[in-house]
């Protein structure tokens, strides 16, 4: 067990350290950040101030490492943009992305465990039809489309919500939907199949041979033991909701960390961009890890094989 | 009147679009009296589970009972309705699945478990039914009820289980016990134990039972009457000491044959040689005529139909006709 979970860890270091790699290289691709810093007009010394300030007139290999030393440090940088500590601008917008996700995953629960469960119940009827429709425009119709078209409706001809900023909590329902979205059809379609795995297993069979009703059949024997399965998918989608919420929140200019990180990225604001994709791919490599050995301390299969 | 009667019972699964049919059940009759043991024999896939299944009406998705009457304490089950069906599993006919082990759900204690069936059908409070649930799991020889009820089916042993799975059975007093016996079977004298509470439990209470089993040494020990399936057609019926003197069928007469080199109790009933048939291209004329020692020219062609050899003795063979 403890070679296992120092194999993952090990694994897991690994991959951080190779996502750094690329998002350091990726940012730098993307034009320099000075030509945006300056005032119009300025001078050819001016911008070669402004790289030195900020260190980019070092070889890369030179940055890199430099920004691989602060990083040992737990020190993620200093924005170009805004000039304050990037953890600081980080954990000043966590917060508004906790709310969204949080809203986002409540909606996807709603609508995607019951939906799964009629689809599971009433298998091959109509339902379960209406419920892959359901499942399909969710999996594939981007975010920013579901979300315009909410602002459309509900913003300018109903007039019934406001399109964009935060504050109130009528201003979270329209990003959280357009977030949630997408993962209420992943939750349905889990939901489902979870469902009609236990619904065909020996001890729901039992349960109808003793006579029990069928309502009491589906949402005590059955449901609870699909259920863990699909929450221990809708813990991973949190993480995830709270780290690629970009095109929503850009969207609805929400301020989130998504928001922020498009900002890092129009500005080239390398040090900002480069903690949102780092902590994001920590947060998720995190998440797999517990999952990973919490599976493995459970099944001892798992726990064996490896 | 018999406590249950199946008259022509026929029971098949359609695959989805119904391009394939599977006759698991093909005209069977048969009957159990107050008090009796019946045993059911046949190799794997003759239907077994299927003829259980379908007297409860509880059979998967795919199955339909396309013909046939069951007679329970007067009444025509099939012409119930789903309500009243209810009312009738685990109260009246109850069962015991095949795979005991995994008929326990992970989740609940098997205080809740067993008290179950007591709360639905006899309303009782909570307090009550526990309390009986406690009383059952000692009727079946389980030790420390009053600590068993409170934990959950992975703490216990698979024979503890497989006893838990029967105080369910039983809980609500049915006039019908079905037990459909595990194949992969727990160890041999946990397998012998709970044989002898099963035949303890019946004699105790008056229940009539049906065995479902591969092994006719096990239905000698347990049974009055014995039925013989092969490919979902009843071949041979009758009580068990008249059926083991004068077997009247050539397939039961092999399954008696091979017996003695069963002696362990757990090989299948595949020691006759031949394969099982294809079930859902069965050979025309008498199903077992591939396999048939005794085989006739009209064998191959009609299938014989059902005759009475002597008192309660039928058979489905030419040779008996
Ligand atoms: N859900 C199902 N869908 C389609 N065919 C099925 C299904 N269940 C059983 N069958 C078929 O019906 C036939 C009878 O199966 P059944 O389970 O009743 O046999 P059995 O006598 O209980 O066998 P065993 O001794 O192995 O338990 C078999 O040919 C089997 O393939
Ligand atoms: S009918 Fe013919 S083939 Fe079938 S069991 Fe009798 S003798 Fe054998
Ligand atoms: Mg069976």
């Amino acid at each position: 067990m403890k070679r296992f979970i120092v194999k993952r860890l090990g694994f897991a270091v690994i991959s951080l350290f190779l996502l750094s790699l690329t998002i350091f290289v990726f940012v730098r691709v993307t034009g320099d950040p000075a030509v945006l810093l300056v005032e119009p007009g300025a001078s050819a010394a001016d911008l070669a101030a402004i790289r030195e300030q900020f260190g980019l007139d070092r070889p890369l290999w030179v940055q890199y490492g430099s920004f691989l030393a602060h990083l040992a440090r737990g020190d993620l940088g200093q924005s170009f943009y805004y000039k304050t500590d990037v953890l600081e601008l980080y954990l000043s917008r966590l917060p508004s992305s906790l709310l969204l996700a949080a809203v986002a995953m409540t909606f996807s629960l709603v609508i995607g465990i019951p939906t799964g469960v009629i689809a599971a119940v009433r298998v091959n009827g109509w339902w379960d039809s209406a419920g892959k429709v359901f499942a399909l425009l969710g999996l594939s119709l981007p975010s920013f489309w579901v979300g315009l078209l909410m602002i459309l409706f509900f913003s300018v001809y109903l007039g019934w919500l406001p399109s964009s900023g935060s504050g109130t909590v009528w201003h979270v329902l329209m990003p959280a939907f357009a977030l949630g979205w997408y993962f209420a059809a992943a939750h349905m379609r889990l939901t489902r199949s979870s469902m009609l795995e236990v619904l065909g297993s020996e001890y729901v069979k039992l349960a109808r041979l003793k006579g029990l009703p069928e309502a009491l059949v589906i949402a005590k024997h059955a449901l609870k033991n699909a259920l863990i399965p699909v929450l221990t998918l809708a813990g991973i989608n949190l993480v995830l909701m709270i780290n690629v919420a970009v095109v929503v929140e850009t969207v609805f200019a929400w301020p989130g960390i998504g928001r922020l990180l498009y900002e890092g990225i129009a500005f080239r604001d390398f040090p900002v961009v480069q903690a949102i994709v780092l902590l994001g791919g920590a947060m998720i490599v995190a998440v797999n890890l517990v999952v990973d050995v919490l599976y493995a301390v459970i099944d001892p299969r798992i726990r064996y094989e490896r | 009147m018999k406590l249950l009667e199946l008259r022509h019972l026929s029971t098949h699964y359609v695959s989805a679009r119904g391009a394939r049919v599977t006759r698991a059940v093909d005209d069977v009759s048969l009957t159990v009296g107050e008090g009796e043991t019946l045993g059911i024999v046949g190799e794997s896939g003759s239907g077994k589970t299927t003829l259980a299944l379908s007297l409860l009406r509880l059979l998967p998705p795919a199955a339909r009972i396309v013909s046939g009457e069951i007679w329970f304490e007067g009444e025509d089950l099939l012409t119930k309705s789903h309500r009243e069906m209810r009312r009738v599993r685990g109260k009246r006919i109850a069962m015991i699945l095949q795979d005991p082990l995994a008929s326990l759900n992970p989740l609940f204690t098997v205080g809740d478990q067993v008290a179950e069936p007591l709360r639905v059908h006899e309303g009782a409070s909570r307090g009550s039914a526990w309390a009986r649930a406690r009383e059952l799991l000692r009727a079946v020889r389980i030790a420390a009820p009053e600590t068993r009820v409170r934990e959950y089916p992975h703490q216990l042993s698979g024979g503890m289980r497989q006893r838990i799975v029967g105080a369910i059975a039983i809980s609500c007093g049915p006039r019908l016990l079905i037990a459909d016996e595990p194949t992969t079977s727990l160890d041999l004298t946990i397998q012998a134990q709970y044989l002898q509470l099963l035949r303890d439990l019946q004699r105790d209470r008056g229940l009539s039972m049906i065995f479902i089993t591969h092994n006719l040494g096990i239905v000698a020990r347990m049974c009055d009457h014995v039925a013989v399936m092969y490919a979902g057609r009843l071949v041979e019926a009758g009580p068990v000491a008249r059926i083991f003197s004068s077997a009247a069928h050539p397939y039961t007469q092999a399954l008696l044959e091979s017996i003695p080199r069963m002696a362990d109790g757990r090989k299948r009933l595949t020691a006759i040689d031949g394969q099982p048939p294809d079930p859902v291209a069965l050979p025309p004329g008498c199903a077992f005529h591939p396999r048939c020692p005794k085989v006739l020219d009209r064998c191959r062609k009609e299938a014989p139909p059902e005759v009475r050899v002597a008192a309660s003795h039928t058979s489905r063979c030419w040779l008996a006709s």
